[in-house]
């Protein structure tokens, strides 16, 4: 018993076993006094005269631990920045964990650790959870699952569909990173490159903008499909075009190469720590200050004509597709 | 760094107009190398050519052209037990049938056929099939690759010979004379190995032929030469490939190509079977040919209805013509093989499309 700290069937029974799992490995680490009720439902109260808004996630990622960050830490960033992209304050996450038959024990506590320390980081809560287990060869080690609830202001509306002409487009940092990481974590590089995971929640940038109301319409994650795939479905929501300018893009030299030797187009890789954000001109200020690394991508030249343009190094401009087919597969 | 970028900015609209001014008459050129067709998409080239110089897709991609029957070869090695294909990675998606090597797990991707060597070694009790695809530029690689497996006595390792060489290919568009050409932008890669005056032949045509680079600037420097050859009436070979392509090329990749390999009629897709337009190997390495050593006996297999692959390798038809285009035929559901390849015209068209307006 001592030896063999493995996930067993017995997890995932709903017994004593899974109980004791929960109690000492998850909710202890998770360290707040709502999900430490172990309430099969916790009771949230909202704030007076403010919408909600809830989005859900799952993660698939492979490897589970990759230099940057662990499908924890992705876990909680990837769903507070959903709840960013409307303008919410993110509030409380629920937390599913699927387990497979055999998974270490050890690998479980560093996870739950990096979702603690997100959190914080983020300034929510996991409040309610479930756990799962699944025979050996029937999971992949660890499958997440979560739901996240934030709160807006009434008059707060940043959407996808509200990207208008004359506004630029803003990316808060270097392109393509979490994916190249994750092609390091796979040992799919044939040579040695310095590279972490961008992952991270992006709440405490994002505050001062949403307190201070600065006028944003867009704000999007470029998570799989990249930069592209995101701009795309904007053209596609505000029935607008997008012009980018590729000498503005800001890609890193290990990107850049990787890029080069691979034959990955930048643009398609996906970010889990970036935002793209379509404001007027006036608003990039008070952005630089959330967001140093802040660059002018784009900007948005037509309404009523849903088209995503690239300006080529030399000066010609082609259009910039969909992500057609997949790059690496299970990137978060 | 940002004044270079202005300055390839300033010379790239500066080439814009000379080529228009140079032109007196519409021009057609044939783009003859994949790669090409590829960098002239990705840097939108097009978009600064006056509407009268048509800029028309050649055969220059070598998964495109070889042949469904020859890709079947290699799928039916790919089904039996205790067997690895070695291939690059653009063949995996062809789909042929129905069925295409990706489906099959014993299929390994290599980024140089050397590779193959070492999986032989790896795995003494499998039979390692190479995929000897591509154009000039690739055999001299594979051939030695071949040499080494014949030196170090290898008896798992094997080639099914797919090779392709530009200038039969060439000799066919002109043959059957349906495209209406005046000038060729003529292989980088290939004239790298072989050396431009291997390009020479154009003159009995007549034709004008510039050997190009792959940056923006190369590309639109070429097109400008090509267009005042045009206008002269001017045929023959223009290097302007210079800091990588000699008169006569890589004479040690030369040497090892006709060590291992003697002409052969190979079969090409649509254009159908050209004498002397590949590669066999000679008798003394024949028996490293993975179609004598397991009987292999290639049969007809008719294109996909609909698929306008083979017009489109000829200059006779542009990705556009082709009602599959970007709708049953996409990336991720390919239905020929221009679609699929890295080099491939429907899939430089898809992804670097120009603006609608």
């Amino acid at each position: 018993m001592q030896n063999s700290r493995k996930i067993v069937m017995n997890h995932g029974a709903g017994g004593r076993q899974m109980q004791d799992l929960i109690q000492k490995i998850i909710v202890k680490r998770l360290n707040n006094h709502l999900v430490s009720r172990m309430d099969d439902a916790t009771i949230l109260t909202p704030p007076t005269e403010k919408r909600l808004a809830m989005t859900t996630d799952s993660f698939v990622v492979s490897p589970l631990f990759f230099s940057g960050g662990d499908i924890g830490r992705l876990a909680v960033a990837g769903t507070v920045n959903d709840l960013l992209t409307c303008g919410a304050r993110p509030q409380a996450l629920s937390l599913a964990l699927i387990l497979e038959e055999g998974f270490a024990l050890s690998d479980l506590e560093r996870i739950i650790d990096s979702i603690a320390i997100a959190c914080n980081e983020a300034n929510v809560s996991v409040v309610t959870g479930d756990t799962k287990v699944v025979e050996k060869g029937k999971g992949d080690q660890l499958y997440i699952n979560t739901c996240g609830i934030g709160y807006l202001d009434t008059d707060t509306d940043i959407s996808s569909y509200n990207a208008k002409v004359g506004d630029k487009v803003y990316i808060t940092g270097a392109i393509g990173v979490h994916e190249v990481a994750l092609m390091k974590a796979r040992n799919l590089l044939p040579f040695e490159v310095d590279i972490e995971s961008d992952v991270a929640p992006l709440v405490r940038p994002m505050m001062p903008l949403l307190d201070e109301k600065v006028e944003i319409h867009v704000v999007k994650d470029p998570t799989r499909g990249g930069v592209a795939q995101a701009l795309y479905e904007i053209t596609s929501h505000s029935q607008c075009t997008i012009k980018l300018f590729e000498s503005m893009l800001p890609i890193t030299k290990s990107v850049r190469g990787v890029c080069e030797l691979a034959g990955f187009d930048p643009l398609y890789l996906s970010n889990e720590g970036k935002f793209v954000i379509i404001a007027p001109e006036k608003s990039f200020l008070p952005i630089s200050h959330s967001f140093p690394d802040a660059k002018l991508i784009g900007e948005v030249i037509h309404q009523n004509s849903p088209e995503l343009l690239l300006e080529t190094l030399s000066g010609g401009v082609r259009r910039v597709g969909q992500l057609e087919t997949m790059q690496l597969p299970r990137i978060c | 760094m940002e004044t270079t970028k202005i300055n390839e900015k300033a010379r790239i609209e500066q080439l814009s107009e000379e080529i228009k001014r140079e032109m007196t008459r519409p021009v057609a050129v044939m783009e003859v190398c994949g790669s090409h067709t590829m960098a002239m998409a990705k840097h939108a080239i097009k978009s600064f050519l006056p509407p009268e110089l048509k800029v028309i897709s050649g055969p220059g991609c070598p998964v495109c052209v070889t042949s469904s029957s020859d890709i079947q070869l290699a799928i039916e090695l790919a089904r039996k037990e205790k067997f690895i294909i070695a291939t690059f990675g653009d063949m995996l998606k062809v789909p042929v049938e129905g069925d295409s090597l990706q489906n099959y797990s014993n299929v390994k991707i290599i980024y140089s056929p050397l590779e193959s060597i070492s999986l032989a070694k790896q795995y003494p009790d499998h039979q390692i099939v190479l995929i000897g695809i591509g154009f000039e530029t690739t055999a001299p690689l594979i051939a030695t690759t071949i040499f080494k497996a014949y030196e170090e006595k290898l008896d798992n390792f094997s080639v099914i010979p797919m090779h392709k060489l530009v200038p039969p290919a060439l000799d066919a568009i002109f043959e059957d004379g349906s495209v209406k050409i005046d000038a060729l932008l003529l292989p980088g890669h290939v004239s790298v190995i072989t050396g431009w005056k291997y390009f020479e032949f154009i003159k009995k045509y007549p034709m004008a032929g510039v050997i190009s680079g792959f940056d923006a600037i190369d590309l639109m420097e070429s097109l400008l030469i090509l267009v005042k050859m045009v206008q002269k009436g001017e045929s023959g070979v223009v290097n302007h490939y210079e800091r990588l392509v000699s008169a006569h090329g890589n004479l040690k990749a030369k040497e090892m190509i006709e060590e291992v390999y003697e002409f052969d009629t190979t079969s090409w897709r649509e254009i159908g079977d050209i004498p002397d337009s590949g590669f066999k190997l000679r008798a003394k390495y024949r028996h490293l040919d993975a179609r004598v050593r397991f009987k292999l006996a290639p049969h007809k297999i008719p294109s996909p209805p609909g698929c306008l692959c083979g017009s489109i390798l000829m200059g006779k038809a542009s990705p556009t013509d082709c009602k599959l285009f970007a709708k049953a035929c996409t990336p991720a559901n390919p239905i020929g093989p221009c679609m699929v390849s890295s080099e491939g015209t429907c899939a430089a068209y898809f992804k670097y499309q120009l603006p609608r307006n």
